[in-house]
């Protein structure tokens, strides 16, 4: 058959490959985003910077050492992660006595920081970044690029083995407890600071390794990371903050429902992701998979 | 609001009373009536962040959804500015409404998000609608005269309209605050279950004071399309809500004159540093770490919590105590 509901198959697969891709970074940006939240009770303003700050350096790592994309996705998310290390020794662990609030204000300053910067020295125009995995699969009438069938599989893997971690084994039981009763855990003897320093570095990291994995696809740029946090942090809150599984289906999932929008009704694509989100919170205010706050 | 003796506050109002009647002949109106317009907005985002701990991040939508309208009426419905304005802030006052409903009953980060996401909202329909002028925005909205008798077409009169309307704006802040209202959004604030079991009803009080917040950054947004007479898309972003936090915050929450003084230094450092774009946007960023990490409470804060020292010092406890009566 040629169509289904009315639109060309091929158009269909199309954008349902558009809506995955785009649900991939959803899903890795808002694990970053949830893991960082669900420890440190910080919202992490600065993610789309540093998932803008990973891009560039994968684009940097080609650019000035000729290092090329398969490297470059081991090499990023070290880097960015070790900037995320960092930020959380130097500044963010001096604003857990006051108010959360703060916290959250001082990733919006450094985003804000990170913007100004890259966009003085670069420019508010991409740099192109060439793909590394050229060619593709026909699937009937539809052109399947093999680079994107990647992203969508590696994240998906990324996406479950970090859950893995979190959920089924030791390390992972450690942060839970932390999560839920730090004083107590550190009485144990877990160094729960440096805790919190690599729970940081791991969710920048990952933002920095989607950013690396974005920049064969959308141009590296020091704006990518705007349109994109807000999004994000749809997605986290429809999905549940704190909830790493939650992250995951709600990323893919809305990345599927926003492409999948602007076949049938393309008007409101933008605003899909935002009106479910308000839906969500009006019926189910802590989100899809989330728990009460304590 | 500093609790100064009589005598102190009526120097201090007559000195800035003589500073705002004299200050367009030293600096240019627009650039004060575009430090009222921002502390305006500045204000109203203080009153819900400080006096109801409400952090929202869409204040935007209320401060370039009234401009829009404003400039819309204005331009093609041939109001006069004061209706304009009108029209202008009630429509902030519906949306803020609206949205309140939806947020009020959701604590801290949600609510946050919330007005996050429906900022996002207003910012893709404005995209979107034939009223807006989409990426254009509405362009020579035309200086009408006010109530039809004041002529409005120079800067110096318009200065003067804009002093009275952000005037009558920080008072009206002033009044919810220093009010039995006012009192009981601290109490909520501070421990909304206590508040509730005393029997006041939070949601609604919250409600109200989000709807107030709304109305004012939407006054604020109105007054600046009229005195501007362009509207854009950019008065609707996430940035525009972030300038006005960052205006607070370096300001000082919690306080009345901190919005002014944000103003004064946020809008003058993007004029002075017009020219290097980017150097804004970092500077901003750093200043926004720099009081975060540093000078939580804002100049206006700091000042305040160094007078308070410098009184407790004065007053201290003598180190002997006196001896009993036998």
């Amino acid at each position: 058959m040629n169509e289904i509901f009315g639109i060309p198959l091929s158009a269909f697969i199309g954008q349902l490959m558009i809506g995955l891709i785009n649900g991939s970074f959803y899903a890795l940006m808002s694990l970053g985003l949830s893991i960082i939240f669900g420890l440190l009770h910080v919202v992490n303003f600065a993610h789309g910077a540093q998932y803008m700050l990973g891009a560039f350096v994968a684009w940097g790592l080609l650019e000035f050492m000729g290092i090329g994309y398969w490297p470059a996705l081991l090499i990023t998310p070290l880097v960015v992660g070790a900037f995320g290390l960092v930020m959380e020794r130097l500044l963010l662990r001096r604003l857990y006595s006051v108010d959360h609030v703060y916290a959250l204000l001082l990733t919006f300053g450094v985003a804000m920081l990170m913007e100004g910067a890259f966009r003085w020295k670069f420019g508010a125009t991409g740099q192109p970044y060439p793909n590394p995995l050229k060619g593709g699969f026909e699937l009937g009438m539809t052109f399947i690029p093999a680079y994107r069938i990647w992203v969508i599989a590696a994240s998906l893997l990324l996406c479950l083995s970090t859950w893995f971690v979190i959920e089924r084994t030791k390390l992972g039981a450690y942060l839970r407890a932390a999560n839920e009763n730090a004083p107590l855990v550190r009485t144990f003897g877990i160094n729960v600071p440096r805790m919190l320093m690599l729970t940081y570095g791991l969710g920048v990291g990952l933002a920095g390794l989607s950013g690396a994995m974005a920049a064969p696809i959308y141009q590296v740029n020091p704006l990518m990371g705007n349109s994109l946090i807000v999004v994000v942090f749809a997605v986290v809150v429809i999905g549940g903050m704190g909830s790493i599984l939650g992250s995951i289906i709600t990323g893919f999932g809305l990345g599927v429902l926003e492409g999948l929008t602007k076949l049938f009704y393309p008007d409101a694509a933008g605003i899909v992701i935002f009106v479910a989100m308000i839906a969500t919170l009006a019926i189910r205010p802590h989100g899809l998979f989330g728990q009460e706050p304590k | 609001m500093k609790n100064f003796s009589p005598q102190v506050t009526w120097v201090l109002l007559a000195l800035a009373l003589a500073v705002l009647l004299a200050a367009p002949f030293v600096l240019y109106p627009r650039f004060l009536i575009e430090i009222m317009c921002f502390a305006l907005l500045a204000a109203a985002l203080n009153l819900l962040v400080s006096y109801a701990g409400l952090l929202s991040f869409g204040h935007a939508m209320f401060f370039g959804a009234a401009g829009y309208v404003t400039a819309h009426a204005v331009k093609v419905w041939g109001l006069e500015p004061a209706l304009g304005i009108v029209s202008g802030v009630l429509v902030a006052a519906v949306i803020g409404w609206v949205t309140g409903l939806l947020a009020i009953r959701r604590q801290g980060i949600y609510f946050s998000m919330i007005t996050l996401a429906f900022a996002q909202l207003i910012y893709f329909l404005a995209l979107r609608m034939d009223f807006t002028g989409g990426e254009d925005g509405l362009q020579n909205v035309p200086r009408r005269a006010l109530l039809g008798v004041v002529d409005l077409s120079g800067n110096l009169a318009m200065y003067y309209m804009v002093t009275l309307i952000t005037a009558f704006g920080f008072f009206a802040i002033y009044r919810v605050v220093n009010s039995p209202f006012g009192q009981i959004l601290k109490a909520i604030r501070d421990n909304e279950p206590r508040a509730i079991s005393l029997g006041y009803r939070a949601n609604r009080y919250k409600l109200l004071v989000f709807v107030i917040s709304a109305s004012l950054a939407g006054l604020a947004g109105s007054t600046k399309a009229v005195a501007f007479q362009v509207v854009t898309l950019a008065d609707l972003t996430w940035v525009t809500s972030g300038e006005a936090l960052l205006i607070c915050i370096l300001g000082g929450l919690q306080t009345l004159l901190g919005p002014v003084v944000g103003a004064i230094l946020i809008v003058s450092m993007s004029h002075y540093l017009a020219t290097l774009a980017e150097w804004v946007l970092m500077i901003q960023g750093l200043v926004f770490v720099v009081v975060v990490m540093l000078f939580r409470k804002g100049i206006v804060g700091e000042y305040y919590a160094w007078l308070d020292r410098r009184a407790a010092r004065r007053e201290a406890v003598p180190l002997t105590p006196p001896v009993p009566e036998q």
